[in-house]
């Protein structure tokens, strides 16, 4: 396999209510990829796009080959990814084995969704299409009620008293926002406290409105080349040094392996082993925040805390920045938002920024090396990828 | 005999439930269950299955009550929903009724026995299409039983 380094990044701003269309957004963050890259659009040799609802907010399909061309990369071929909110770096991790192979040079990837024009009604129905549609959405579960009953759960088998999980998953909240309202290219631009989330509306119990990530909309993407090619255009290029990618059945197949998600263990060892790295080697993590308590598993599968101990990073502030591993310092999906096919390529944009020192002065991390992102589609598609500063 | 085809289709599972029978395999070589059905055994993915009915009692594992629905669902709310382990081993995902969702707790909640009460139907809407959903979706329905 070739070394596969990512050349340049493209990012809209991230928003409720755009008013862009999906193509017109992902056409954009595409430009910007490609312009950041020394390239020219028709150099780019084949398109690989998360895009999971735009059916439904815009009765849209087949958006990647519009955009492929809307960019003047003509009739190349562009393949869509669906695997709800991990499907923006199921199309990183494709087109990065597709440049490994050597079957393709440059390639770009990418996602864009804009889910917030569907309304709440509509969306909150399309995003319980990734859970079973026969045998459990019919029982009223939800995006985020599964959430819930991972929130519950967690608390009985861990014996964290409610009280205190719900504390720490409004730290998590809180340090989204702060610092969220620095990304420029974040939705929300507001910090919050802890009173305020544990006094916001109840969603699912015990999920308040500030511990789930908004409806938002919005594209990024990135371009991928062999080392060959990005040692010609490139002077700091990000390699992606390993990856991983795992399923899962419903989510009462699960069983008692909750609240733990087997798919992420089995795919974070995945990215780790093909790295050659352990999770203490990571100096930066984006992670799936899609609600608050969702973050304190994810840090748990990802070998960054103990099982029922992930909500310490938080309380320590050792998932703050300047701690031993600092957690969504974009603002995550909760504060910068979760257009879900853009999500995956967004966390690899930013931490990109990170590893390059072009992001707010107020988030940016000193010295990252090595970073780690990682997405969840549904109840069960996880994918991560791992990457490394190239100079 | 044809191992490959379902031994238990939704329809059927549906169909069953429908009239308060809940429907599931057992596997003939680790005679383990899966519940809802599955082409394999769960645990050891044997095809070699039987359909079974299963007995509808269980505990409740995890629950959440949802204050927002999805569309054409708001009437529904707020939805108790729980997560039961049944006594022969599946978990499964269904309803809990004759309790206030507003009232609903780890403490009240979790770990307390539960029987399959009478089925509640959700009506198909636009986006689940097919014959086997025509009359609506069976949903698993609990009450709290008196074993405590």
């Amino acid at each position: 396999m070739r070394k596969v380094a990512i050349l340049g990044v493209g990012h809209t701003p991230f928003s409720f209510l755009a008013e862009k269309t999906a193509v017109e957004l992902l056409s954009e963050a595409a430009m910007e990829a490609v312009a950041h890259s020394n390239l020219k659009a028709v150099d780019i040799q084949a398109m690989f796009v998360g895009n999971v609802l735009g059916d439904f907010s815009e009765g849209q399909g087949m958006i990647q080959s519009y955009v492929a061309d809307e960019i003047g990369a003509k009739n190349i071929p562009a393949s869509r990814f669906e695997g709800a909110c991990a499907s923006g770096t199921m199309a990183i991790r494709d087109a990065f084995m597709w440049v490994a192979s050597g079957f393709y040079d440059i390639v770009l990837a990418g996602g864009v969704d804009t889910v917030s024009k569907m309304g709440t009604s509509l969306a909150t129905r399309t995003f319980a299409m990734f859970s079973d549609g026969h045998y459990e959405y019919p029982s009223g579960l939800t995006f985020p009620g599964a959430f819930g009953m991972l929130a519950h759960l967690y608390s009985a088998k861990y014996k964290v008293p409610l009280q205190k999980l719900k504390h720490q998953m409004a730290l998590v909240s809180v340090q989204s926002h702060k610092y969220g309202q620095y990304n420029r290219l974040g939705q929300i631009h507001k910090a919050i406290t802890i009173e305020d989330v544990l006094s916001s509306a109840m969603v699912t119990s015990p999920l308040q409105l500030y511990d789930c990530c908004p409806f938002s909309d919005g594209a990024a993407a990135i371009v991928l080349a062999s080392e060959e090619i990005a040692s010609k255009l490139m002077e700091k290029p990000v390699y992606i040094i390993g990856v991983g990618q795992a399923s899962s059945g419903r989510f009462s197949s699960q069983k008692e392996y909750l609240p733990r998600l087997r798919a992420r263990e089995i795919s974070a060892k995945q990215a780790y082993d093909m790295a050659g790295i352990k999770p203490e080697n990571i100096d930066l993590c984006e992670l799936h925040d899609c609600f608050s308590i969702a973050s304190i598993i994810a840090v748990e599968s990802l070998g960054f805390a103990e099982f029922g101990h992930g909500g310490q990073l938080w309380e320590t502030g050792e998932a703050d920045r300047g701690g031993r591993i600092p957690i969504n310092m974009s603002g995550g999906l909760k504060s910068k938002g979760h257009p879900i096919g853009a999500t995956g390529a967004s966390q690899v944009c930013d931490i990109v920024k990170q590893m390059r020192g072009l992001v707010e002065q107020e988030r940016q991390v000193e010295d990252v090396r090595i970073g780690l992102t990682d997405t969840l589609g549904g109840d069960g598609i996880i994918c991560n990828l791992v990457l490394q500063k190239g100079w | 005999m044809n191992n490959l085809e379902y031994k238990l289709t939704f329809k059927d599972f549906n169909n069953f439930l429908r009239k308060n029978k809940l429907m599931g395999l057992q596997c003939k070589d680790c005679s383990k269950f899966t519940c809802p059905p599955k082409l394999v055994c769960h645990e050891c993915g044997s095809t070699n299955l039987d359909s079974a009915i299963l007995s509808g009692q269980g505990r409740i594992v995890t629950f959440t009550a949802s204050y927002v629905t999805a569309q054409g669902r708001e009437v529904e709310a707020p939805i108790l929903v729980v997560m039961v382990e049944l006594e022969e081993g599946p978990w499964i995902m269904g309803n809990l009724v004759g309790i206030d969702p507003d009232w609903a707790s780890i403490e009240s909640l979790i770990g307390k026995s539960v029987i399959l009460a009478k089925t509640r139907i959700l009506p198909a809407d636009q986006y689940s299409g097919g014959k086997e959903v025509k009359d609506g979706i069976a949903r698993p329905t609990f009450s709290l039983s008196n074993k405590g």
